[in-house]
């Protein structure tokens, strides 16, 4: 069994596993059964300034016929009176003094304010402190939340505040609502933040209703962005997440990720700490099966550990981060071609209309005999399982015209059926910088392209 | 009695219809008969587009609610789905029952006559095949005509398919359907009794003759006279199911899908043990494989290798069947080995009712109007034009191959629409010249 400890920025947690500041960690009560069910830790759901909530703030992304790949939202912070929440920390602490403890807070852009704040959670013994500078909605049109988050400078001020009060660790959650988290996270580091965390959620709006033409979910006749968050943001958190992990000054300055967005299954925990992440924290997927999840994220995450050879969580951390490159570096002479396991094969064809109307016209339908056969093409008379199933085509993959564009191996619903087989290329390795320091006139001049191409055989048709 | 499968929710139908892959060019679309295109009705369900799905499927297959709920899609469509080797493959039949009772239960009409040729087509008999050519005919401008012997419309799915499987109103609903069209249908109008052949011939550009098969044959058996037709044991069971008379011990001879029925019906409408008698074996009778389950789960019993002889009565009241054990000899003339009675084994099944199911005669208007046969069913063309030049047929008048069925029917009907289409066009252009 591997070691799931983790000591984040000094706060200890049994596992990498925190529920995100959300709906999830509203209260006391919740918390307590949350931390029952082997949660390591929890960021309290953001307090701070008073606040009002609407009802209808759940939007959600349903996709053919699964439930809640996205949820969307336009709650704002605890609406809970701030001395209730206080109290509940300090009980919730006292009781689980092995978990993380994280309060979430954001208030009214003042050093005051600020100050006030951070006093009254030290004072009730939690283990940390998030500074919410995300929430996309309502917050932010009050000079809160991502309307920090959005300006470095913004971010750099009030981490400063902050900091010249905090005794216990500080984490800066950012917002995804940016070109780029780089800058406002180096402005947190520039004024001591003990660590950071993200993404907090997307601007989004879920959609419209047909019947009403009403925006969705309908708020007495109105709609409006809302934060946007569950497994389909998933790979965008992973690539923010990355986009510091490579990141010369964040890299330098040794502080800890939390990481989140998306995260449903130990799988997605798995990925997130290898693109660097320290700790989890998961908040859709709880709201859409609740607390138990946790059994599997922990049992599944240790299986894979043990399956890996990994003793600990700081073996897994940022372990693929070294491969995350630029285009420029990868190497043009790299080629894989798809390959179709007949016996694996079902038959669908979708490999085939993909490639054929999308891709590059490389996937042959080809019958018992060898023949290439045009979809379609059985007579109006032939019927039955037997003749469709028995004269029915294989897809077979022209190698030599297959670019390996990876299309059908991503459409086809077989796992494991179509197969990206790395071919030699014939070609000694150069990546696209490379070859433009030798040869610059083929970035800018497709003639000078096309003899290059010719010099080393690269046909494209 | 009521339909054996409850219809899909809304619920139902849009879970299973997300699990459809979407194939191209897909094998159940090969499958069925009249190539529906499957992958697409069933994602028009899934985005909620339901007129679009039910036209898909009507496009193709004119009665596509019966055959929704009478085709062997285990042979057929659902057979062939890339899911049944793994998982469940696609309930193609419910969906298609599920998209087309929406458009029926709204009164939706999917389709309009088309704008008018001036030609005229008669049709003669008004099943699943007649009705499909006369709406093709009609969506095509001509001026169509059905003649049908019967009270009530659309042949057998009206009084021959059993209520467990499709309900006398989605036969009528088509039907009517067909009428809106602007096809006209006359019932109790029979070819050869109150219509003549010279009438249809001088008033019809063409004519399209979709009369299926005739009644259940003679077995020559002594006491047959008390033996039940198969066919209106059904038809009973339909149209006048309190004047049904269900025996406590039945016999059904015949081994076929219609035995299946009127056993099944035997069996739910009260009757204590139903047996089947069959000549041959197991291996060679003609029910689907999913029927002759169905049957057993049923409760129904079978006994194979087992000829009728005689029907034994008292004061006109069945007694008993007498039959004698067969065995299996050499190859008959349909390919499958002959069975020869073993000499001596007669015994006696106690029982008070015997219905027979063996089969229906072949199309008496064959002779009639003098055209050519293949093993008694009307010889057709590859365009399934008869013997005689402009007259066509199609149904299970024509199946001398394969098995008979209500969407090999409908696709016959169809591709006969297009065929006397081409003809009566062919004419038009010839006369604007
Ligand atoms: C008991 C039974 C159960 C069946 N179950 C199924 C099933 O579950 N699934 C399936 O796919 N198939 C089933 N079939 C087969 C299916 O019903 C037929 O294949 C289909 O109905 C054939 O259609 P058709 O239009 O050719 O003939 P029919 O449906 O037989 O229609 C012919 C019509 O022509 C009329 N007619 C006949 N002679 C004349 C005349 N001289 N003048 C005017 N009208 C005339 C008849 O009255 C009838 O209405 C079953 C058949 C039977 C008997
Ligand atoms: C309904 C809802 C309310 C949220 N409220 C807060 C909040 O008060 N403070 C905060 O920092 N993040 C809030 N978040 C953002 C989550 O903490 C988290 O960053 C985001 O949902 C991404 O994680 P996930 O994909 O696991 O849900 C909220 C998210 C949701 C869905
Ligand atoms: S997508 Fe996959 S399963 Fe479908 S035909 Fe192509 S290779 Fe076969
Ligand atoms: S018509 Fe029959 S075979 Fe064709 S798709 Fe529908 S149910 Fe299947
Ligand atoms: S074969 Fe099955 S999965 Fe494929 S399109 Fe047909 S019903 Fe859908």
């Amino acid at each position: 069994m591997a070691d799931l400890s983790i000591n984040f920025a000094g706060i200890k947690s049994p596992n990498p596993f925190w529920l995100a500041s959300a709906p999830p960690t509203n209260s006391g009560a919740q918390i307590h059964r949350a931390f029952e069910y082997g949660w390591g830790g929890a960021v309290w759901k953001t307090i701070g300034a008073p606040v009002l909530n609407v009802s209808n703030r759940y939007g959600a992304w349903h996709y053919g016929g699964q439930k809640m790949l996205a949820i969307n939202n336009v709650e704002l912070i605890s609406d809970r009176p701030l001395e209730v929440n206080l109290r509940e920390i300090r009980d919730v602490k006292r009781h689980w003094p092995d978990r993380a403890v994280i309060v979430s807070a954001m208030v009214e852009s003042t050093p005051e304010a600020w100050r006030d704040i951070i006093l009254k959670i030290e004072d009730t013994g939690a283990d940390g402190i998030e500074l919410n500078y995300g929430c996309p909605h309502g917050m932010s049109e009050r000079g809160m939340g991502s309307a920090v988050g959005q300006v470095p400078e913004y971010c750099q001020q009030i981490t400063q505040w902050v900091m010249d009060v905090a005794k216990i660790p500080v984490i800066v959650k950012l917002t995804p609502n940016v070109a780029s988290v780089v800058p406002p996270a180096r402005a947190a580091l520039a004024a001591g933040a003990n660590a950071l965390s993200l993404i907090n959620t997307i601007n989004s709006i879920i959609g419209v209703d047909l019947d009403t033409l009403e925006i969705i979910p309908n708020i007495g006749g109105k709609g409006g962005h809302g934060g946007y968050a569950g497994p389909a943001v998933k790979p965008i958190a992973l690539n923010l997440l990355s986009s510091l992990g490579v990141d010369p000054v964040v890299k330098q300055s040794g502080v800890p990720i939390s990481g989140m967005g998306g995260i449903s299954t130990w799988r997605d925990a798995a990925e997130f700490l290898l693109l660097g992440a320290t700790s989890l924290q998961v908040c859709t997927a709880v709201m859409h099966y609740g607390y138990r999840i946790i059994e599997d994220l922990i049992d599944g995450l240790n299986a894979w550990m043990d399956a890996k050879g990994f003793k600990t969580i700081a073996d897994v951390v940022g372990k693929s981060l070294p491969r995350i490159s630029d285009f420029k570096d990868f190497d043009l002479s790299f080629r894989a071609v798809a390959r179709i396991n007949p016996d694996k094969c079902i038959r669908c064809n979708l490999c085939y209309v993909a490639c054929n109307d999308t891709a590059h016209q490389c996937i042959d339908l080809v019958d018992a005999s060898g023949n290439l056969v045009q979809p379609y093409s059985y007579d109006v008379r032939s019927n039955g399982k037997h003749e469709a199933v028995s004269t029915r085509p294989q897809p077979v993959v022209r190698e030599e015209d297959c670019v390996g564009c990876r299309l059908c191996h991503n459409v086809c619903p077989v796992d494991g059926c179509i197969e990206m087989v790395e071919l030699p290329s014939g070609r000694p390795s150069i990546t696209w910088d490379e070859l433009t320091k030798v040869r610059p006139e083929v970035g800018t001049d497709w003639e000078a392209m096309q003899r290059y191409r010719e010099e080393v055989g690269i046909e494209i048709h | 009695m009521s339909e054996y499968h409850p219809p899909l929710t809304d619920h139902e139908a849009v879970v299973e219809a997300n699990r459809c892959l979407y194939c191209y060019d897909a094998p159940c679309t090969h499958a069925c008969p009249t190539h529906i295109d499957i992958p697409r009705f069933i994602k028009k369900i899934a985005t909620g587009n339901l007129v679009g799905s039910a036209r898909t499927i009507l496009e193709s297959n004119l009665m596509g609610a019966s055959c929704a709920r009478v085709c062997p899609v285990e042979e057929l469509c659902e057979g062939a789905c890339v899911l049944g080797a793994e998982h469940k493959p696609i309930m193609i039949g419910r969906l298609q029952r599920y998209a087309t009772d929406y458009v029926y239960q709204r009164g939706i009409d999917v389709f309009k006559p088309g704008a008018p040729t001036g030609k005229k087509v008669a049709v003669i008999g008004a099943g699943p095949a007649g009705l499909t050519c006369a709406g093709e005919l009609a969506k095509l401008g001509h001026s169509v005509t059905v003649f049908e012997k019967r009270e009530l419309p659309n042949g057998l799915s009206t009084y021959g398919i059993i209520v467990l499987r499709e309900p006398v109103e989605v036969a009528l609903a088509e039907a009517e359907m067909v009428r809106r069209l602007g096809v006209e249908i006359k019932t109790q109008m029979e070819l050869g009794r109150n219509l003549s052949w010279e009438e249809v011939r001088n008033n019809y550009d063409a004519v399209f003759l979709s009369v299926g098969l005739g009644s259940v044959p003679q077995l020559g058996i002594p006491g047959e006279e008390l033996i039940v037709d198969g066919l209106s044991y059904i038809e009973t069971s339909k149209m006048n199911p309190s004047a049904l008379q269900v025996g406590r011990e039945v016999v059904v001879i015949g081994a076929g899908n219609t035995a299946v029925d009127c056993a099944t019906i035997a069996k739910r409408l009260g009757a204590e043990r139903v047996t089947m008698v069959y000549r041959r074996t197991e291996k060679e009778m003609t029910a689907y494989p999913h029927e002759y389950e169905f049957a057993k789960k049923e409760g129904i019993e079978f006994r194979f290798l087992t000829q009728p002889v005689e029907v034994l009565h008292e004061g006109g009241k069945i007694t008993g069947l007498k039959c004698v054990r067969m065995q299996l000899g050499a190859p008959d003339a349909s390919g499958r080995p002959a069975p020869e009675p073993v000499p001596g084994s007669e015994f006696v099944l106690p029982c008070d009712q015997v219905v027979k199911a063996i089969g229906q005669e072949k199309p008496a208007v064959a002779k009639l109007l003098g055209l050519e046969t293949e093993k008694g069913f009307i010889k057709v063309n590859h365009e399934f034009e008869t013997s005689l030049p402009g007259v066509y047929a199609g149904g299970d008048c024509i199946r001398a191959k394969g098995s008979a069925s209500t969407v090999m029917a409908v696709q016959d009907g169809k591709l006969a629409a297009f065929a006397i289409h081409r003809r009566l066009v062919a004419g038009l252009e010839a006369a604007a010249d």
